[in-house]
């Protein structure tokens, strides 16, 4: 089916360079909280509760980067039928579950003090919550489908079809929640950041993003791995 | 194009009259429509939630669990015996293919839908004659669009080790677009609100339809074809 592949870059060396990358992204990390700790200020209102807009908004970034380029890889692979993009697809996926995780704690500990209340259906929140999910529901297909060509062809049309039902979710609770309004003046959008808060957050930003960069690295070189000991008896 | 039609309801045919054959998963589906109902009736506590309030939500949360279980049967006929294999050696386009499955869990679905819809204004006091035309016309735009979803799912899942439990949890997140649509529909039927207001959210449910059934059949074949 699909072209013969030649593995251009070996798989020990595809982990090695992520765990290096996520090793980076580590360091970032530390400079991150001691960045949002010491340099950023303290927001007037809303006190040191803030400082977890610099974990919990590029956490969200890099779920959204995740989830978004499983649904472009999805829809390239039904058309190229490359098994990278499906591998590609696959990590991606696993590593915005782990991102939306960190999103999706993070965002109530934040929301307890502030708004009052560990959840509320905002449409937002409402719409990550059932992305999380959806895409907890496309790791579960992969695990179920035995067949390598088969998972790749499966992942990919709920890889689609996801992407296009994340307008149709916005949409219907965006309608929900303007026909029943919440008492929830207080947004996480600030229009006008000191720029001591924007240099932070931009940083976090960076170094989550090479945290994404890094996790789907090391992640695509182990099934890479995992794939070719899989074939292994068949080549040799 | 009238001969694809043709194909595409002797597919659905076959799936309609294996059905009445047997009648079984017609059946167990109805049943289990009106337990969720019945169940719901004890969920709630009637001195502090009016079944007005209520009967909504419940009546779409019934028609979704009652779609999966139906749903869930339509590729597994299709196994046994390497059906699905025979089905597709057949020189028919994999758009009739999948517009015919789609047909006979249409019929299907809605077959559940009709039986629930009495049962609940009876467990639940309403009177909807006077908006029934309404209240059908909503149930049909809301259910074809997660019976497509649910279709492409089903034809998935049945190769898949636990077909049972991947349905569900696959297709319920495409279920909300449509469900929440559906109920706010079905608030304001229920309390005799004017058309306006439920422009918006009927316009949701037709582009829903639109985006999906044709999303779906393009991308049938690559779920089936070897």
């Amino acid at each position: 089916m699909s072209a013969p592949e030649i593995p251009t870059l070996h798989p020990a060396r595809l982990i090695r360079r992520g765990l290096r990358l996520s090793a980076i992204g580590f360091l970032g990390l530390v400079l991150v909280y001691v960045l949002a700790l010491t340099y950023a200020p303290v927001e007037a209102r809303q006190g040191l509760a803030q400082k977890i807009f610099y974990v919990h908004v590029p956490a969200a970034w890099s779920t959204l980067l995740a989830f978004s380029l499983v649904g472009i890889a999805s829809a390239t692979y039904l058309w190229l039928e490359d098994r990278r993009l499906d591998r590609f697809a696959a990590a991606s996926a696993e590593v915005g579950v782990v991102f939306g995780g960190v999103m999706l704690t993070t965002g109530p500990i934040w929301a307890k003090p502030i708004w009052g209340t560990w959840w509320t259906w905002d449409a937002r929140l409402t719409l990550t919550l059932f992305l999380f999910f959806l895409f907890i529901g496309y790791l579960a297909l992969r695990a179920a489908v035995q067949d390598p060509e088969e998972r790749a062809r499966f992942s990919a049309v709920v890889g689609i079809l996801g992407m296009l039902l994340v307008p149709f979710i916005h949409l219907s609770v965006y309608l929900f929640r303007t026909i029943h309004p919440q008492p929830i003046v207080l947004k996480p959008s600030a229009p006008s950041l000191p720029p001591e808060m924007l240099r932070t957050l931009l940083v976090s930003t960076l170094v989550f993003t090479v945290l994404y960069l890094g996790f789907v690295t090391t992640r695509y070189g182990l099934a890479l791995e995992q794939e070719l000991r899989e074939q292994g008896p068949d080549a040799a | 194009m009238p001969r694809s039609l043709d194909l595409v309801f002797a597919v659905a045919g076959k799936d309609i009259r294996a059905e009445l054959r047997s009648r079984t998963a017609l059946l167990t589906a109805m049943v289990f429509a009106a337990l969720v109902l019945v169940i719901f009736n004890f969920a709630r506590d009637p001195t502090a939630v009016s079944s007005a309030t209520i009967a909504p939500s419940v009546l779409w949360v019934t028609f979704a669990l009652a779609a999966i279980v139906a749903m869930n049967r339509a590729f597994t006929v299709e196994r046994e015996n390497g059906a699905m294999d025979g089905m597709l050696l057949a020189p028919i386009p994999r758009e009739a293919v999948f517009f015919g499955k789609l047909l006979a869990n249409l019929a299907f679905v809605g077959a559940v839908e009709l039986v629930t819809l009495p049962l609940f204004t009876l467990f639940f006091n309403l009177s909807v004659w006077s908006i029934l035309p309404g209240l059908l016309g909503v149930m049909a735009l809301a259910t074809i669009g997660f019976v497509a979803v649910g279709t492409i799912f089903g034809a998935m899942a049945v190769r898949t080790r636990f077909a049972e439990l991947l349905l569900p949890v696959l297709l319920l997140p495409f279920m909300v677009p449509p469900l929440i649509g559906a109920v706010q529909v079905t608030t304001r039927l229920l309390a005799d609100r004017p058309l306006s207001e439920m422009v918006g959210w009927l316009r949701l449910l037709g582009l829903y339809d639109i985006v999906f059934v044709t999303l779906c059949t393009l991308t049938f074949s690559s779920v089936v074809d070897e």
